[in-house]
């Protein structure tokens, strides 16, 4: 297979290209809820929008209603997500929450992705327990009561969680904290009881939340693919995840440098565009150079996760790793080439950098995934 | 089975076949490299049976069209047969600047004449072709070059100096730039070819920080070039005064070919490898390697994503200049990685041990990367001018 999108791809490139910038635009969105102080950190009016565009359902299944389309196309949309900063549960619930669920039982699927192709629902994913993401420690606990389980405990940082419909919530349900097997996926709806959520805002103005469990009581029907089994799930989902944050993070990059490459081009001092400094020059070919090749990896792995690729695994760390080291230097390169104006908030470019940090955290920074490909290569 | 699948399974069945164990191993020497010419030896059986396997197939240059010695490859299967021979680590049959440089010139801007003779002799390693471009006044700033030919009708008399000629003193035949109108800047180079045997070619080598000595001083002393060697095969490529179109196209594909964008070893992970030699990684170290796997890994897809767009016409025609540029840094730390991994042992300079010093010669040769065929900082100002479009560059 090639490694660039064939013409199909292009198309819905192109539709997500115009969607975002003449919906899910700066000042349209994240401006917008940001400023109204809006506690979901998103429009719920775009993410329907995005629904009728397909997109919602873009890795559900066409037997589940959804467009049956891959983590190429997914990644499609969420480049042109990043470029415009455009605020939506798309990771969490199109990406995150839609891999899961293709991985669950006929009865959870139908309670919940049609909600999610229409628009409807929203969902998110509660794994990390701290305040770095550790996926291979889940102490969270779900013990075995009557038909079900009660699940007790706390999660961190679970993007959307205030807001969403059902969060997949990753729990122990035997062996010790840092068992690989043992863990198993549950389905939590919004309503369930002994939930609490304290929610906080992020630096990009997305909302997360702290949430216990607190003898909150599941049926057995909520459990997402196998009990003590749920690192297979988990895994996928991760992967789906990691590769998904850096497709985003690549639209991030390439709309801060897009941005920075047309400043230099505008902005005078000395008599002269301060693009015709060779010092600016050098700095940005190279920042071009970093984020073609962040983008590449990043199709790559896509392309291995859709194919089943055993390599998926590792490539999808290498792209988390080098596009937050990629889109960080854009995002950096941005704010101090534009010079005291970057420093702005009336200014976009301080947004990019914001959304970048919380991009680079979300399922594993550069250290993590660095680590991670050292690991997965044997030493 | 879909036919490019098919073409799998047979090119994999034939290289099973036609290529020795001997060359599925690493090179490590230079004479591991097999660069072909009139004065070309094997270095064993295997090299010579790889080769000659190679050009029967038209697979020492495999894109190529079959009338010029190749294979006629489409792009999807060049692609295959380039994964299948990286998958097991099969060597190039046969390396030369008429493959990666003239070659390709010459697909684009030679006459039918010119292709007949001058591909086929590249594809078969008949003559081996060396670069005369550079000259002491005139490196990056290359098209300040002076070597005269002064048109005499029939032919041109030549002279004048070039420098940095790789293989000068190995090669047959140099293409070379030489100012055939001193008036006029960029359209007053001509693209010339001809024998280095000619009367008034001579070459002194140069020595090389690595202790090597690839390449030479060129000098040309009324050296006299004929305009034609014949029916439709001009002494020149392009036109006379328009060589300077030609030396740009050649350096896009010499810049193509040292980015290493082809994948093997230049783009591959390393950690695991220093890990086994050094037994234990001090932990900044092992970190360093980590971040640089995740960047070779990550510029191995920008190659393969690279030469797909170029096949296809996809490609930015100044991209040659970002591959080029991250490719040669990123070989510049694989490098000193290494020597850092192998600690003192790397420095040894002669010993039997490393092979007569390897590690310490090939780190100091790849400081050379990003300085043959353009420097990085040349390369970041085409980046600027061509693709990002930035003012005044
Ligand atoms: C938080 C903050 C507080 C400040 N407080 C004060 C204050 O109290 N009083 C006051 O007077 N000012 C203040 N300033 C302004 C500050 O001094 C300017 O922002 C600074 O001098 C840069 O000028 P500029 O913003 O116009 O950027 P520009 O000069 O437009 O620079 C834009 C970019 O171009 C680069 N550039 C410009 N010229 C060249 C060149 N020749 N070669 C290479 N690169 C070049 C710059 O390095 C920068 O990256 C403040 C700025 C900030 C951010
Ligand atoms: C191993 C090796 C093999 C070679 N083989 C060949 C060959 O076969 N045939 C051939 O013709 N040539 C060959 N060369 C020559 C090579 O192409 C030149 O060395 C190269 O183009 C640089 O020219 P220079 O050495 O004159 O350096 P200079 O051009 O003098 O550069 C010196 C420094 O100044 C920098 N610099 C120059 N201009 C600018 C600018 N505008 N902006 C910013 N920085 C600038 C350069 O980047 C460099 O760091 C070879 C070189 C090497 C090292």
């Amino acid at each position: 297979m090639p490694l660039y999108h064939n013409e199909d791809q292009a198309m819905l490139a192109e539709t997500a290209s115009q969607f975002m910038v003449e919906e899910g635009a700066i000042n349209k969105q994240l401006r917008h809820w940001r400023d109204r102080d809006c506690k979901d950190g998103f429009g719920h009016g775009l993410w329907k929008q995005m629904a009728e565009l397909g997109f919602t359902g873009i890795l559900v299944s066409e037997d589940d209603g959804g467009l049956g389309m891959g983590h190429v196309e997914a990644g499609i949309v969420l480049e042109e997500i990043g470029r415009n900063l455009t605020p939506s549960p798309f990771l969490t619930s199109s990406v995150l929450a839609a891999t899961a669920l293709g991985g669950a039982n006929d009865e959870l699927r139908g309670r919940y992705l049609p909600g999610l192709v229409s628009g409807d629902s929203v969902f998110a994913v509660a794994i990390d327990e701290g305040a770095k993401h550790r996926p291979e420690r889940i102490a969270c606990k779900a013990e075995k009561s009557g038909n079900g389980f009660k699940l007790s405990g706390k999660k961190d940082f679970v993007v959307q969680g205030a807001s969403a419909d059902m969060i997949v919530v990753a729990a122990r349900t035997s062996g010790s904290d840092a068992d690989a097997d043992g863990v198993t996926l549950f389905a939590v709806p919004k309503d369930a009881a002994g939930m609490n959520h304290d929610a906080v805002r992020l630096v990009d103005s997305s909302m997360a939340t702290h949430t216990t469990f607190d003898n909150v009581e599941l049926d057995g029907d909520s459990v997402i693919g196998e009990v003590d089994g749920g690192r297979e799930v988990l895994n996928k989902l991760l992967m789906a995840g990691r590769v998904g944050s850096a497709a985003e993070g690549v639209g991030v990059a390439r709309g801060a440098m897009d941005m920075t490459v047309d400043y230099l081009k505008q902005r005078k001092q000395f008599g002269k565009l301060i693009g015709e400094f060779q010092a600016l020059q050098h700095r940005a070919a190279h920042l071009y150079s970093e984020v073609e090749i962040a983008r590449a990896v990043t199709i790559k792995a896509a392309q291995l996760l859709d194919a089943g690729s055993e390599n998926a695994d590792l490539m999808a760390s290498v792209a988390k790793a080098k596009v937050a080291r990629a889109a960080g230097l854009a995002v950096k390169e941005g704010v101090q080439m534009h010079g005291g104006i970057g420093m702005t908030d009336e200014y976009d470019i301080g947004l990019y950098m914001k959304r970048d940090r919380a991009l680079q955290e979300f399922l594993g920074d550069a250290y993590y995934h660095a680590n991670r490909v050292a690991e997965l290569s044997g030493y | 089975m879909s036919d490019l699948e098919t073409f799998r399974e047979e090119t994999r069945a034939w290289l099973e076949a036609n290529c020795p164990p001997e060359m599925r191993q690493p090179v490590r020497d230079e004479d591991d490299i097999y660069w072909g010419g009139r004065n070309a030896s094997f270095k064993n059986d295997a090299q010579k049976t790889w080769f000659e396997a190679c050009v029967a197939k038209g697979y020492t240059v495999p894109a190529w069209p079959k009338e010029y010695g190749g294979a006629g490859l489409t792009p999807p299967q060049a692609k295959v047969l380039r994964e299948e021979m990286n998958a097991i680590g099969a060597r190039p049959p046969l390396s030369s600047f008429g493959i990666w440089m003239l070659g390709p010139a010459l697909l684009h801007f030679g006459t039918e004449g010119q292709k007949q003779r001058f591909l086929n002799e590249i594809a078969r390693g008949e003559i081996r072709w060396c670069q005369g471009y550079s000259e002491p006044g005139s490196g990056s700033d290359l098209v300040s070059m002076q070597t005269f030919g002064e048109d005499k009708g029939d032919h041109w008399v030549v002279n004048g100096q070039k420098i940095w000629t790789s293989y000068a003193d190995h090669a047959d035949w140099i293409f070379c730039l030489v100012r055939t109108d001193k008036e006029n800047k960029y359209q007053g180079i001509t693209f010339m070819l001809f024998d280095m045997a000619s009367e008034g070619v001579s070459t002194k080598p140069i020595k090389l920080i690595s202790g090597n000595s690839p390449f030479c001083e060129t000098f040309f002393d009324d050296v006299s070039v004929p305009k034609s060697y014949g029916e439709d095969c001009p002494g020149f490529v392009g036109e006379i005064n328009r060589g300077w179109d030609v030396a740009k196209y050649l350096l896009g594909h010499e810049r193509e070919m040292i980015s290493g964008a082809d994948g093997g070893s230049r783009t591959a992970a390393i950690g695991a490898v220093m890990k086994r030699h050094a037994g234990e990684l001090d932990p900044l170290l092992r970190a360093e390697l980590a971040n640089f796997d995740v960047d070779a890994l990550a510029y191995a897809c920008m190659g393969e994503k690279f030469l797909d767009e170029v096949k296809v016409g996809k490609a930015h025609p100044a991209q040659p200049n970002m591959m080029k540029y991250a490719g040669t840094e990123l070989n510049k730390r694989r490098h000193e990685l290494m020597m850092s991994a192998g600690g003192s042992r790397s420095l040894e300079w002669d010993s039997e041990e490393t092979g007569g010093g390897k590690p310490a010669r090939n780190w100091l040769r790849t400081k050379a990367n990003s300085i043959e065929g353009g420097t990085s900082e040349v390369m970041l100002n085409v980046i600027s001018k061509r693709i990002l479009d930035l003012p005044g560059a």
